[in-house]
């Protein structure tokens, strides 16, 4: 059983203050929509949440079961899909999830990722440089790298982001899967995408 | 979940094999040191011509070309990170530690590449004979090493500061001063073809320099890297 | 209030014995005044150094910006006091050796020293916002502080040394320097620190008080 919870998270960037005594709690099969306007801090939020930047107050706890996990153990159970979190260009698809799963210390044959691959609907593609791909096609790598180590917490940040009719379905398939065995949390200004949560936070006000 | 925890050493040469790989399909860094490192030469060569250098000069200017050529290419490993975004991937992926060790790796493996290009240039365009190349080869292998663990922590530091331009050059320069003078030093005693018993003072400070500015680097790394 | 007023007529006190107490060195003549300042000079720089280094690694232990803003403050104070070294160093370089600049090895240690500071200081205006800035800066500190053993062993060795040998760091000499000059370079020594410790805690108080200020204006 995981949970997340913040206590009165707060950041500032300098002396601008993002926001402040953000108290959440989020259970297994939890899933929470952040939006608010564009600067309002969302994605900051969802990286203090996964550890890439520190709250200037506060903080984010994950627990799994009773204990309490150190933020390198609670990287291992984090996928993130983010516009600032690029792939890298000059590998192909496959070497990507090669490199990152190994670098982690996962094992995973190339028929597994080939077949993580595929799921994204980028089948044949896996041998072409990512350089080369659309951003639509870079969007869905994402999930599949983000998807790579069965996350227990989803975190997405804009994730319909330049996606097709097809991608949009991939999506919803991804967020009702992860309903079923994590949390989920997902910032957007898209009105379609309220729908992905059972709460919505806004924040900037 | 099937977690395999390999070791340490595996996961930083996957690191290594990631970037040389990404090096060779770009040459973002390794063009630009080399023809940096060969421009210098050709000009030292035409403006010498048939003169020659005396031992000490030579030494001097061989660590020169290897210092600024250094500096032409070696924070890339950072900045380019940086710049193409994916630095935030690496951080999700990999322990600090464990990008330390990669990335020192991968700048030792291009400046190894650098020398094996730049010492049979030298040796033809300078016109210097190297009396003992075993020394010689030997106080440049320590050099490196020394060179490879300062550089990759600085480039870790410029790589989140706004302007990167000279920076490199200037926070580098202090804290590789040391280590040049003692490479120029043991270098200069090898082309005068003396022993290694003359030159155990300078192969001991080069060989100490990277010791200590690995471990100090492995403990400093996490602030430099993490938020 | 009284400390500065004390710290003012003991500077006073020191110039005037520098110049008038102490009789005029047999070889060098009056020229060896030069002394009783730019010794002191040379420590504060060298103290300014390792402040900025305690400090550095006090931030990185803590994470407390007023932490790093000392350090900055001791690497800014270190700067001018590394100047003034090597200006009083030079002039009496000139006098002595003939020449303002002849890589001597504590002449070089004093270059190296001011390139560091360069260095830091050009690195903490490159950087934004403070915290990065200031965990850049402290790491950078650290690992300039790591490479002076290094220098310490390294650079005697090369260069040959043409400072008098009777200088404060040479032992003999303490034991045979006259009463008259041993009590001025003394208290020279004790009112350059002050002179430092004061100026350190005065910019450390206009620090806080324009971060204050900044925080109330928002």
């Amino acid at each position: 059983m995981i949970s997340l919870q913040t206590k009165e998270l707060g950041k500032w960037f300098g002396t601008r203050k993002i926001f402040d005594r953000l108290d959440l709690y989020l259970e297994e099969k939890g899933s929470l929509v952040v939006t608010g306007k564009n600067g309002s801090g969302k994605t900051t939020l969802l990286k203090i949440l996964c550890g890439l930047l520190r709250p200037t107050k506060g903080e984010v706890l994950i627990n799994f079961g009773e204990r309490n996990l150190t933020r390198q153990e609670s990287r291992n159970l984090l996928g993130l899909v983010m516009p600032d979190l690029e792939l890298y260009g000059e590998l192909t698809a496959l070497e990507n999830l090669l490199f990152l799963s190994r670098i982690r210390g996962l094992n995973l044959s190339r028929g597994e990722l080939e077949m993580k691959i595929d799921q994204v609907g980028l089948a044949g593609r896996e041998d072409d440089p990512v350089f080369s791909f659309s951003s639509g096609m870079k969007q869905r790598l994402k999930y599949a790298l983000a998807l790579l180590f069965d996350p227990r917490v989803l975190l997405l940040d804009e994730p319909t982001a330049n996606l097709d009719e097809d991608g949009i379905l991939l999506v919803d398939r991804i967020v009702s899967q992860q309903k079923e065995r994590g949390i989920l949390i997902l910032a957007t200004n898209e009105k379609a995408d309220l729908k992905y949560g059972d709460r919505v936070i806004q924040l900037g006000n | 979940m099937a977690i395999e925890s390999s070791s340490w050493a595996i996961r930083s040469a996957w690191l290594l094999a990631k970037d040389l790989k990404s090096e060779f399909r770009t040459r973002y860094a390794l063009n630009a040191i080399l023809m940096f490192a060969l421009t210098t030469l050709a000009v030292v060569s035409f403006s010498l011509g048939a003169s020659s250098l005396s031992p000490k000069m030579a030494a001097s200017l061989f660590w020169l070309v290897i210092f600024f050529s250094s500096m032409s290419g070696l924070a890339q490993v950072f900045v380019k990170e940086e710049e193409s975004r994916t630095v935030n991937l690496l951080r999700l992926v990999a322990t600090p530690g464990i990008v330390l060790c990669g990335k020192f790796l991968y700048n030792l493996a291009l400046l190894l590449i650098l020398e094996i290009v730049v010492v049979p240039v030298f040796a033809v365009l300078v016109n210097v004979p190297i009396l003992n190349l075993w020394l010689f080869l030997s106080v440049l292998l320590v050099g490196s090493l020394g060179l490879a663990s300062a550089t990759t922590i600085i480039a870790a530091i410029i790589s989140r500061a706004r302007v990167k331009g000279a920076l490199f050059a200037v926070l580098s320069f202090p804290i590789l001063l040391p280590l040049l003078i003692a490479a120029i030093d043991g270098t200069y005693l090898s082309l005068q073809g003396e022993g290694f018993s003359a030159c155990w003072s300078d192969l001991r400070l080069l060989i100490s320099y990277a010791v200590v500015m690995f471990t100090a680097s492995l403990l400093l790394f996490d602030f430099v890297w993490s938020e | 209030m009284f400390w500065k007023l004390l710290l003012l007529v003991w500077m006073c006190g020191v110039i005037v014995a520098a110049f008038l107490l102490p009789p005029p060195q047999s070889q060098l003549g009056d020229v060896s005044r030069i002394f009783f300042f730019h010794v002191p000079v040379a420590w504060v720089a060298v103290l300014a150094f390792l402040t900025a280094f305690v400090y550095s690694i006090r931030y990185l232990r803590g994470k407390d910006l007023a932490l790093d803003a000392k350090a900055a403050v001791a690497s800014r104070l270190g700067l001018l006091f590394a100047i003034l070294a090597t200006i009083t160093g030079s002039i009496f370089a000139k006098s002595s050796w003939g020449s303002y600049w002849n890589w001597d090895p504590r002449e070089t240690s004093l270059f190296i020293l001011l390139l560091i500071y360069g260095a830091y200081l050009v690195l903490r205006s490159a950087v934004e916002p403070e915290e990065r800035r200031a965990a850049l800066s402290s790491v950078y500190a650290i690992l300039a502080f790591v490479t002076v053993p290094f220098l310490v062993f390294v650079v005697p060795r090369v260069y040959q040394s043409l400072h008098p040998t009777d200088s404060v760091i040479d032992q003999r000499f303490r034991f045979q320097m006259p009463p008259a000059i041993l009590a001025t370079f003394l208290a020279s020594l004790l009112g350059f620190t002050s002179l430092y410790v004061w100026l350190f805690k005065l910019e450390t108080r206009i620090n806080t008080l324009s971060g204050e200020l900044k925080e109330e204006s928002v």
